[in-house]
């Protein structure tokens, strides 16, 4: 698992995609957070880093489908899945190994980001006057989501050898996971089922993280909703097996 | 160690691409695997790899199975699959260190092994070298390399030597016979040849059928049974004088001076065509045994079975 791990993480590190995504996050949060007006914290007013993490999702959005889209997809075109799978490696050496490589990248993008709260501690008034708790329960709740991402765009790698299907198949999936069943709750045909619905989605959960309250329940449902969506990758590359 | 395929069935879906095949490789034995495209080699490789599950039978490599035991399997394996895939964006000691790292193989050990393996493979020039700016044969050299790093006791090569030019076709041959002291290996191809060139024993295939399982030399001798004689005289010689030879089937001219001449089966008639030229004073510049060719052989082998599978 950790051959395959460092062999993928190289792989970013050798081609331009770890910099490019790394290079476009950083860039495209720092303007939205310190330049551009409208959601700029030097204009809001308080002292909170609410624009990294509720505009952050949807940079991932994109971001992540980006870096997973080759992990399977290129290895079966190539033919070099078939080299792995006959190496002593079993499919979840394999998945896990590129799912923590794609996840390992995604945390070193997100790591520089930790210097914003620095500058905000610093900049408010009086100095320190930011919630803690809070920056640091989003930030877990950032992690857990950018898993998901990844093992959503592991499956969509896996489904097919094109790298366009895949990344198109998982920024869909991810919008669906992140925000469709919010959205879908607000449907006027649930009634009482409406907070059920709300709370399949990765957004109930994510927020409730960024209250702060660590809860175990949403830790739990993050990590099986990571766990379920790489099983299904799992069935996908044994299906060979059928 | 051996390499023992049992009653091997493999289906997909409702096409059945190995039907029921058995055979065995004894330990350090070297056996072509031949067969037209699409008779079922590929898929019994990949089963005996432990790619891909057989439907029925099974594949036991040193006495374990790849059923039951695939990682165990896996370890004792080399592999270099058809298309021989590469990680085109590493470099080539970059690549082999990476598989042996799957294998288990860490540290000095794997440094040392990664050094003989790139010098028994003729690599040590391109080894700083990315995989991608290599040429074809390089590249199959690095595919045999990757399934080397292991020392791995039995040795499955999926056409190891298509699309080569003929001067890496026989670097690679010969490769692929340093390698093979003191290891079982299979090599699948369809061009004869290759064959001849590299072991005694083939096993031929078709349409998921085993056709043929015997040595080199008495395939040959299963074709058609007559010999083919080629002569060739200084000057013009009489066609009807040479089919009066003793044993001479039929006699066809190629140019005036060239004759090949069919015999019947199991007549040489080599000594009699020279008598022929002594007697008359005639200069013999060219006198050859035709292989009797090594293609209508395959040909017939692998179209018999087809015709009949189709009754």
């Amino acid at each position: 698992m950790l051959q395959v791990l460092s062999k993928e993480f190289n792989s970013f590190l050798n081609s331009l995609i770890a910099y490019v995504v790394i290079g476009v996050f950083l860039t495209s949060m720092g303007l939205l957070v310190w330049v551009f007006p409208d959601t700029s914290v030097l204009d809001y007013g308080y002292a909170d880093m609410d624009t990294l993490f509720s505009l952050g999702p949807y940079v991932f959005i994109f971001l992540i489908p980006a870096v997973t889209m080759r992990s399977f997809a290129e290895e079966k075109k190539a033919g070099t899945l078939e080299l792995l799978m006959t190496k002593p490696l079993t499919d979840w050496d394999i998945i896990l190994g590129k799912f923590l490589a794609s996840f390992l990248l995604v945390l070193v993008a997100l790591l520089p980001t930790v210097v914003y709260y620095f500058s905000i501690y610093a900049l408010g008034n009086p100095v320190g006057n930011i919630d803690t708790p809070g920056v640091v329960g989003s930030y877990i709740g950032l992690l857990l989501l950018s898993g998901v991402f990844c093992s959503v765009g592991l499956v969509a790698s896996s489904i097919t050898t094109s790298q366009i299907v895949a990344f198109i198949l998982a920024a869909f999936f991810c919008f669906i996971l992140f925000s469709g069943f919010e959205s879908v709750a607000q449907l006027n045909l649930w009634s009482s089922q409406a907070l059920l619905i709300k709370q399949l989605g990765v957004l109930y959960h994510y927020e409730s993280l960024s209250r702060g309250l660590i809860d175990s329940r949403d830790v739990i449902y993050f990590l099986s909703v990571i766990f379920i969506i790489l099983s299904i990758s799992k069935l996908i590359l044994g299906s060979r097996q059928w | 160690m051996s390499l023992q395929v049992r009653n091997l069935t493999k289906e997909y879906g409702q096409q059945k691409a190995v039907h029921n095949i058995s055979f065995e490789l004894s330990e350090g034995e070297i056996v072509g695997f031949l067969g037209p495209n699409g008779a079922g080699k590929s898929t019994t490789m990949k089963i005996s790899t432990g790619y891909l599950p057989p439907t029925e039978g099974d594949v036991l490599v040193g006495g374990h199975s790849v059923v039951e035991r695939p990682m165990h399997v896996k370890q004792l394996t080399g592999y270099l699959p058809e298309h021989n895939p590469l990680y085109l964006d590493l470099y080539v000691h970059e690549y082999l260190n990476f598989i042996g790292k799957l294998y288990g193989i860490g540290g000095t050990k794997l440094t040392q092994r990664v050094g003989e393996i790139i010098e028994l493979c003729g690599l040590a020039n391109e080894q700083n070298k990315k995989i991608e700016a290599l040429s074809k044969g390089y590249r199959q050299r690095v595919g045999l390399a990757q399934a080397l790093i292991h020392d791995p006791k039995v040795l499955i090569l999926d056409e190891p030597t298509s699309g080569l030019d003929p001067n890496q076709l026989v670097e690679i041959r010969k490769l692929i016979k340093d390698i093979s002291t003191n290891k079982t290996v299979i090599f699948s191809t369809h061009i004869m040849q290759e064959v001849q060139a590299l072991c005694d024993r083939v096993i031929v295939i078709n349409s998921g059928n085993i056709v043929a399982d015997d040595s080199l030399t008495s395939i040959l001798k299963r074709g058609t049974g007559n010999v083919t004689v080629v002569a060739e005289f200084e000057g013009a010689v009489n066609v009807d004088d040479l089919r009066l030879l003793k044993g001479v089937q039929s006699v066809v001219a190629v140019h005036a001076s060239s004759f090949r001449i069919t015999a019947d089966a199991g007549v040489d008639v080599r000594p009699e065509v020279f008598r022929f030229a002594a007697d008359r004073n005639l200069s013999l510049i060219g006198l050859k045994q035709e292989e009797n060719s090594l293609e209508s052989i395959f040909h017939a082998l692998t179209t018999q079975q087809v015709m009949h599978s189709e009754n």
